[in-house]
């Protein structure tokens, strides 16, 4: 983990940090003024100077300012205040940072937030409908307890929405094979097909 | 990871432009500028320090056409460097036309990590030598005269085929066998203008000086990569692994077969995971030619394709499973239906 719990980012206490950024209305002002002091983008040329970046974020407007070396993952984590994406390996060997880019799922941890201008981002925190109405991959996972400890739960369901949208989930060899990218330590697996095959059926009727 | 600047350019010229000059023979890998497209392995590799780009030149907005095209007319197939994995894995023609393209991108990596990588990169990708990784460790790719830690050290991973006393680190791409057993081509750009190279003078054995790991300068950019037409709808790519699935081969076997009932026409033949690069294996190709292919005579081919191998203390297993993955890998073509 590149954050020490004891000195959250900003300074801002775990706590008021996590309610903060709970209503987006609170985090973005927050960030667009990191974004003021920023150098202009690709002008910059001292390696230390922050990078300016623009991206949605589930649907929301963002603008970042960040030093380049700020992975997706991290720039999700620590600067826009979502912390359900979680970091397993931070090297593109477990899937716990899956989310999706332009609606394709990808590794968070493995792309620099600066690449990602003008892209739109969905992280689980987006998938839910605004009413609360789970997801039914969301759905799907409970009603099958597709998780213990729940650690890789967030990546697992952004893989999952991915694979089902790719066609790639048609049957459980399918799906075993094109879910390979997130590994489960609690082994919940086989709950996990079970849970996909349900959101399939349910996402093609939806 | 050392800090660096970011560039994205929007076409080749200011790319090409961006990357600027570097002393004659440095690598690509040790230039102060380095190009970056899907990620999946500058970005790991910058994590680990291994990777030290002063200036990161990010090449996904680069507007010409030709880098992420997928074409296909009566010359062979074009694939745009930019172009992702999982795009071209997909992609109707080159499913119909060469199955062994699409099995070596469909069995590599993950769904993730297939949807942000890119065809160029991926044939750039560096060895997944632990040592290489660790940068406490000496490695002579890393850090040129500082010794080899896998020749004595832990070597399962390592190369049978095509290393040296400098390095035996093995080149983990599953992609690169495909095109060297089809003959294909790598389009360059670079600063004197565009030329095509044979995609097997691409990667560079290690012999004494593994840091150079290409035929590229800094600033060449791959383009495209061109794969001339050919009767190769009868191939497949064989992956063997420690696990079923996300992870590199320890074996594999890239064959295509032009046959006339029980007899090979023409064949080709790649070994993957177990050598220092793209390995074609064309004394077995040579062997099997005019000859009525069954279990002894692809039994031989993977004798003669293996003949060169020496094992180390963990590694040697490789050569019984190379030869045993190329036997099958063989018979299943064989048996394709067309
Ligand atoms: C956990 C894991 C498992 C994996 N498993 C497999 C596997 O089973 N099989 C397999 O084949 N691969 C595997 N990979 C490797 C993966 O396929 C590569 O990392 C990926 O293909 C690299 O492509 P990229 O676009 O992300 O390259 P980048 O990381 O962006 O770049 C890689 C290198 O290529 C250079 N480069 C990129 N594009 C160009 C260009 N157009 N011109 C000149 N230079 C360029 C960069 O400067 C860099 O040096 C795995 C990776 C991970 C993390
Ligand atoms: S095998 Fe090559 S990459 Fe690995 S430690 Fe030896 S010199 Fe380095
Ligand atoms: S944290 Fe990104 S793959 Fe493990
Ligand atoms: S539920 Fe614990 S790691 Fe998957």
């Amino acid at each position: 983990m590149s954050s020490n719990p004891a000195s959250p980012p900003n300074g801002v206490s775990r706590r008021g940090f996590l309610s903060g950024s709970a209503t987006l209305a609170v985090a973005t002002p927050f960030v667009a003024h990191a974004a003021e002091q920023a150098a202009p983008g690709a002008a910059a040329k001292d390696p230390h100077a922050k990078v300016a970046v623009s991206f949605n974020i589930n649907g929301k407007p963002y603008q970042l300012g960040l030093d380049a070396r700020t992975s997706l993952l991290d720039a999700l984590r620590d600067h826009a205040g979502l912390t359900g994406t979680k970091k397993g390996c931070d090297h593109g060997q477990c899937g716990a940072c899956s989310v999706l880019v332009d609606g394709r799922r990808v590794l968070s941890c493995m792309s620099f937030a600066v690449m990602q201008e003008g892209a739109e981002i969905t992280t689980i925190e987006g998938l839910a409908s605004t009413d609360g109405a789970l997801h039914p991959m969301q759905q799907a996972f409970v009603d099958h307890d597709a998780f213990q400890c729940g650690y890789c739960t967030p990546g697992q369901i952004m893989s999952a929405v991915g694979c089902v949208q790719e066609g790639h989930a048609e049957n459980d060899d399918d799906i075993r094979e094109y879910m390979s990218g997130n590994l489960c330590r609690c082994a919940a697996y086989p709950n996990i097909v079970a849970a996909i095959r349900q959101a399939r059926d349910d996402m093609k009727e939806g | 990871m050392r800090a660096f600047s970011y560039e994205r350019p929007s076409d080749l010229q200011a790319a090409i432009k961006a990357a600027g000059t570097s002393p004659d023979n440095q690598p690509p890998t040790q230039a102060a500028a380095q190009f970056i497209a899907g990620g999946t392995n500058m970005s790991d590799y910058m994590k680990l320090n291994v990777n030290r780009p002063e200036r990161l030149i990010d090449l996904n907005k680069l507007s010409e056409p030709a880098m992420t095209a997928i074409r296909v007319d009566d010359a062979g197939l074009h694939l745009g460097a930019l172009v992702r994995m999982a795009d071209a894995q997909e992609h109707e023609d080159v499913v119909r036309m060469f199955p062994v393209i699409c099995d070596s991108l469909r069995l590599a990596a993950s769904g993730q990590i297939r949807n942000m990588a890119s065809l160029g990169g991926n044939l750039l990708q560096r060895t997944r030598c632990e040592y290489f990784r660790e940068v406490s460790w000496p490695c002579n790719k890393r850090e040129p005269g500082a010794g080899c830690s896998a020749l004595d050290g832990v070597n399962r991973q390592h190369a049978v085929l095509g290393g040296s006393e400098a390095c035996i680190a093995t080149y983990h791409g599953d992609f690169a066998q495909a095109l060297i057993a089809l003959d294909a081509e790598v389009e360059i750009a670079s600063a004197k203008g565009s030329h095509r190279m044979p995609f097997a003078d691409l990667h560079k054995r290690p012999q004494d000086t593994p840091q150079i790991e290409t035929a590229l300068s800094p600033s060449d950019i791959i383009v495209a990569i061109h794969v001339p037409a050919g009767p190769w709808r009868r191939s497949r790519y064989l992956k063997v692994r420690d696990r079923e699935s996300y992870a590199f081969a320890l074996a594999s076997a890239a064959v295509a077969l032009d046959m006339d009932g029980d007899t090979v026409r023409g064949a080709r033949i790649a070994l993957g995971g177990v050598a220092t690069v793209p390995w074609r294996a064309k004394s077995a190709e040579e062997m099997l030619t005019g000859r009525k292919l069954d279990e002894a005579a692809a039994k031989e081919a993977a004798d003669t394709a293996f003949a060169e191998a020496s094992g180390r203390k963990h590694n040697a297993y490789k050569i019984p499973l190379g030869k045993q993955t190329l036997v099958r890998a063989l018979l299943e073509t064989q048996d394709m239906k067309v």
